[in-house]
């Protein structure tokens, strides 16, 4: 069964900690792997 | 059949105040998780030394660097092979079901890939890494694309430039995360690796989940609040369609696969030549004694190129929505070739901080050139199948993923066999990486509107993608 949709419809009835959690799971990771090569890339500088 | 009606295209149809920067994390799950790839080659020295279980020794049957080298090229491969084969499929079950097909091949690989580890057997290795998980690489790369630039019409280039800027972000994850669990593994198993892929393969697969579980596309007829398209003419953005199959028999096509093989073939001059190049050129001997660059630093400048590489894909490709996509092309190769000719004299002059910020521009305009062109297709071809053409195209990567480290070995190893060194042997890459963007800089000015003679001619459906 499709759900009913409505065109031009506002965004924020997605909580916001729903989103915040989506970008947490995302972005945790990434985060963690960009500080790692960061400090891999200070050797160049060292 | 609850489970499978779960997949289907219909049941991810999003309802109504559903936030759309909901889709990017989705899509982020995927590429994060396949972005891993790029840092395949921290397996490289353990899975030489199986055998001997020192890497500074390894046995005679230990495993030689060609053979191992082979598993990622296979992997890319059957990244632009599964891309342009599936991507027809992706578009008439949805996303849903591509992204948990792309995490069953790809998690799946690395589990048959361990036992091709524990046996010793490199056919298992390329079978279970090379041909199942690069299957998952060439779904999963391609499967957001065009929910993304549905939900998106009006920052095609942002969402898709988030969504491929994780790939790159996934070989920063991949590579620390292998080496911390090789180090745990190491007494358990030889160099740890096996264990290592087993984990890595359920742990992928459980990560990309949160895309395949959260990812919606929306309605035929949604658009964003307060979004009107834009009424100005512009010939090389179309409100029509073309399919897949069409868009292979315009010279658009044609000369965008040339556009991306460029850009990724002399990328790949870069980042195959990285470490050597610039150890290499600023050795003791051209900085003075101890001052030259150490192999420490040298892969601190490689790790400094992937972070560059990664803001390269959103920067470049979120101005490609204000410059125009062939506008933002045209830098990529006008700069790129000033730059890549730039590299041998810089090397020659010893500046050492203008060779890094030149191979850091360069690298983020190879990114870029990965982000912008789903956003560049959608342009000239409608949103219909972009997800499919995108595939397609992609056979431009694998081309270059063969043809780029050939054209840089074959290139210095005849340099060298001449008696040049330092920057020397390197000179005629980056020349010849120069001449070849010459040619995408021609391929892309030479890009014009699709004739209308491959429109769709009545009504789309994403349902009718698969025919």
């Amino acid at each position: 069964m499709e759900p009913a949709t409505t065109p031009n419809t506002p965004e924020s009835s997605t909580s916001g900690l729903r989103l915040a959690i989506a970008w947490l799971v995302v972005g945790a990771p990434l985060l963690w792997g960009v500080s790692q090569t960061f400090i891999k890339a200070l050797a160049l500088f060292q | 059949m609850a489970a499978t009606s779960l997949l289907d295209r219909s049941r991810t149809v999003a309802g109504p105040g559903f936030n759309r920067w909901l889709i990017p994390p989705a899509a982020l799950a995927i590429h994060l998780a396949i972005g891993q790839a790029y840092a395949f080659s921290v397996f490289n020295k353990p899975l030489g030394a199986l055998i001997s279980g020192d890497v500074a020794k390894p046995a005679p049957d230990d495993w030689t660097p060609g053979q191992i080298g082979w598993t990622f090229s296979i992997a890319i491969v059957l990244l632009g092979l599964s891309a342009a084969i599936f991507g027809k499929w992706l578009e008439r079950v949805g996303p849903r079901k591509a992204m948990l097909a792309s995490a069953l091949c790809f998690g799946g690989g690395f589990l048959i890939g361990s036992l091709g580890v524990h046996l010793h057997n490199i056919w298992l290795l390329y079978f279970g890494y090379g041909v199942v998980g690069g299957i998952g690489l060439g779904i999963g790369y391609i499967s957001p694309v065009s929910t993304l630039i549905k939900w998106f019409p009006d920052r095609k280039g942002v969402a898709t430039g988030m969504a491929i800027m994780g790939f790159g972000g996934g070989a920063m994850i991949g590579s620390p995360l292998a080496n911390n669990l090789m180090n745990h593994f190491k007494d358990s198993a030889p160099m740890g690796v096996a264990p290592t892929f087993i984990v890595m393969g359920i742990l992928y697969l459980i990560f990309m989940q949160f895309g395949v579980w959260s990812i919606r596309v929306p309605a035929d007829d949604w658009k964003p609040a307060g979004y009107v398209p834009s009424t100005e003419h512009n010939d090389l953005i179309t409100t029509q369609n073309v399919s897949a199959d069409n868009a292979i028999k315009t010279p658009q096509f044609w000369l965008l696969w040339v556009v991306l093989l460029t850009n990724v073939t002399a990328g790949i001059g870069v980042l195959e030549t990285a470490s050597p190049l610039i150890q290499e050129t600023f050795s003791d001997g051209a900085l003075g004694a101890g001052k030259g660059v150490t192999a420490a630093a040298a892969a601190g400048f490689v790790g400094l190129l992937s972070l560059f590489n990664l803001l390269g894909r959103f920067f470049w490709s979120s101005a490609s929505d204000k410059m125009g996509r062939k506008t933002t092309y045209a830098i990529y190769f006008g700069l790129g070739i000033l730059l890549y000719a730039l590299i041998p004299k810089l090397g020659h002059n010893a500046q050492l901080i203008l060779f890094v910020v030149v191979a850091c521009v360069i690298i983020s305009m190879y990114g870029g050139g990965f982000a912008t062109i789903p956003a560049y297709l959608s342009d000239l071809f409608g949103k219909y199948q972009v997800g499919a053409i995108h595939g397609r195209l992609l056979t431009a990567w694998s081309t270059a993923g063969v043809l780029g480290p050939l054209i840089v070995h074959s290139l210095h190893e005849s340099a060298q066999a001449k008696g040049l060194s330092g920057a020397a042997a390197y000179q005629n890459v980056f020349y010849t990486m120069a001449g070849l963007l010459v040619l995408g800089l021609l391929a892309n000015f030479a890009v014009t509107a699709v004739k209308d003679q491959y429109f769709e001619k009545g009504p789309v459906t994403p349902e009718a993608g698969g025919h």
